[in-house]
Formats: structure tokens, sequence, C-alpha cells
């Protein structure tokens, strides 16, 4: 008797909990759309397509691509990107050479020419579409972070 | 039906067929010369509408993709690219690239395509492996094609003359003022592998 008790008691309280889940609203890229439905995908933009470098944001990062890669073949049979990125196609292109790190394999040891794990640009860099960000960021560089420590520094 | 009457009509054929021989053989003993100038005329003019409307009727993407291997391949590879939709409607089909438009290059060139029909009868290119394997052999002969007739087939829409450069963006003009207008390159020199998927590159100049 007491066992079925119980076992109502913890019924009627998954219930109520599995209520209160699907109602539950999540902010951020989701929107106001409930969990258990699918929102309106955002309208898709065209890339933006400058010559214009990007800032990095730390020393580290690939540099994002400044202008449109639409329908640029990358895979086994040709690479778009190095047709003008590649070392002997920039006197043509005047685009910027492949960094000479792309040319180590893994041991450590230079290659003639683009080793096969970088030759996948999109892996690391990625172009950039005119879109206003679903969700903050308040990320600050190290410049930024470094001067906050002096008085009248940049805050 | 007897004997006699069958050897009678065995005649009358024959003598139908010597006189039908003589009336071709000289018509103007028969027919005045105006009538035979103007069926002439009417003749050739029929023939050679037939003719240009047959040879329309191949030059048509429901023809071209009639073959599975056209449809499966390269028409299929078509579908996803800028010749097929964008953002004004405008679509090239395939004998809008692949056709000269002039007439007599455009014969030569469907008496070219007579090897294509071979090829298709004879299974050349017959599954999705056979035509990979070609697929580079068979971009060389457009590529070529495009190249010594400086684009004629791009440069049909896209002429140099009505391309606003200003409006292209920067590295667009920096490149066509650089190669296209000087006539230093022309447009398949870069563009390759626009409306299909790219054999391998490798060796193809300008690529790595």
């Amino acid at each position: 008797m007491m066992t079925g008790l119980r076992t109502l008691a913890l019924a009627a309280a998954f219930a109520v909990a599995a209520g209160a889940l699907c109602a539950q609203t999540q902010s951020g890229l989701r929107g106001g759309t409930p969990l258990d439905t699918e929102g309106q995908a955002a309208r898709m933009t065209p890339m933006r397509n400058t010559t214009e470098k990007e800032i990095r944001n730390y020393p580290e990062q690939p540099p994002l691509i400044p202008h449109s890669i639409e329908s640029y073949q990358v895979d086994l049979n040709g690479n778009k990107c190095l047709s003008c990125h590649a070392r002997a196609r920039t006197g043509e292109s005047q685009a910027p050479m492949l960094s000479i790190t792309h040319f180590m394999d893994r041991d450590g040891q230079f290659l003639a020419s683009v080793s096969p794990r970088r030759f996948f640009c999109t892996q690391c860099h990625v172009p950039q579409h005119d879109v206003k960000p679903p969700v903050t960021n308040d990320f600050t560089d190290i410049d930024t972070l470094l001067s906050r420590t002096q008085p009248g520094g940049r805050r | 039906m007897t004997v006699a009457h069958e050897a009678k009509g065995r005649r009358g054929v024959v003598a139908f067929a010597l006189e039908l021989w003589d009336v071709l053989r000289r018509p103007s003993s028969v027919f005045g010369l105006g009538v035979l100038v103007l069926a002439g005329f009417v003749a050739g003019v029929i023939f050679w509408g037939g003719f240009n409307t047959a040879l329309e009727l191949t030059n048509t993407e429901k023809f071209c993709t009639g073959c599975h291997e056209m449809r499966d391949n390269v028409f299929a590879e078509l579908k996803s690219t800028i010749h097929f939709s964008n953002r004004s409607g405008v679509r090239a089909s395939c004998p809008d690239c692949h056709v000269p438009h002039n007439w007599t290059d455009k014969i030569a060139r469907k008496m070219q395509a007579s090897k294509e029909v071979w090829g298709h009868l004879f299974g050349t290119i017959d599954t999705r492996e056979k035509f990979v394997d070609h697929r580079l052999e068979l971009a060389l002969h457009e590529w070529a094609r495009l190249k010594a007739n400086d684009s004629l087939e791009c440069r049909n829409c896209h002429s140099t003359e009505s391309m606003d450069v200003s409006k292209q963006s920067a590295r667009a003009s920096a490149a066509h003022e650089r190669f296209l207008v000087p006539g230093e390159k022309t447009c398949i020199d870069c563009h390759k592998g626009i409306a299909h998927r790219l054999p391998d590159m490798r060796g193809v100049p300008g690529w790595q």
C-alpha cells in the first residue's frame, strides 16, 4: 500500500517536472523558441567580399577570409584557394602567400609545398557574413587587458 | 490471279518505272521550266527549314539530358552552380556554353559530336566511375576549345565591352583590368570548374 502511494507521488512529480521543462524557453541562439519546437531559420546573407584584411583577435588566430569563397572547390582533385595563395601563384594574384608553417608536416619537416594536413583551408580559415551576432560576446584582446593594469589605461 | 494477269501486271510496273526514269532524267520534257524552278525553290525551303529545325532540337537541354551520362553527371553538377540558379533568374543551359552560335562552327561541332554518339552506343562513360576516369580528358577538350575561340561562348553573354569593372568587387576588378582587358588571358584561363566539378587539376597551369 505504502509502495503504491510512493509510486503515485513519484509519477506526479515527474509529470510536473516534464511540463515545466516543455514550457521552459531559453534565450540566446534559439531566441524565444520553446525547446520542443523548431524555430524559423535565419535568413542567409551573402559573404563579405572585400580585399581588406581583418585584425586578428589574438596572434595565433587563423586569418579570416575577407572575400567570398562561394562555390570554391577544395577537394582531392584541386584547391581553388591555392590557385591564388600558393607560393608560385602570388605573383599573378598579388594574394598573400599561405604561411610557411603550412609546409611543415607533423614531424616538423618542411615540404616543398603545402602539407596534406593543411590542405583543407576552411578547417581553420572562414569567410564572414554581415549579420548581427545573435549572442553578445565580451571578448577582450590582450593589449586592452594589459593596459587595464596601468593607471589611465584602456578599459 | 492467273499467270497471264501476273505477267501483264509486271510489265505494267516495268513500263511505269521506265517512264518515271525518263521524267526524272529529263524533267523539262514534261514540266515547264517555271514549274520546276518554283517546285525546287519550295522543296529547298522545306528541306532547309526542316534541317535547321531538327538541328535546333538537338540544341536543347532536354535533348542533352536525354542520355543518362549527361543527366546524372554534368547536368546534376550544373544544378548547384550560379549558371543554373541565381539572383537574376537567367539560366545558361548546355548548348549556351557547349555549342557555338555561328552556323558553320555549329555544324563543325555537331560533326565532332558524332564521336559522342559512338561513346554513348559503346558505353565509354556509362558508369559514374568510367565518367570520373574520363573527366580530365573531357575537360581538357572543352578548355582547349574555349581557349582557341577566346572563350566565345562565355562572351556571348559576358562581353568585356559591357562589363563595368567599377561595379565589381575589388578583387574581380583588379584581376579583370590586369588580365582580361589587355587580352593577356581569356575567361577560361581563370574560370575553370564554374559550371561542373573539376577533374584532377595536377599539372593544369595555374593550379597546384
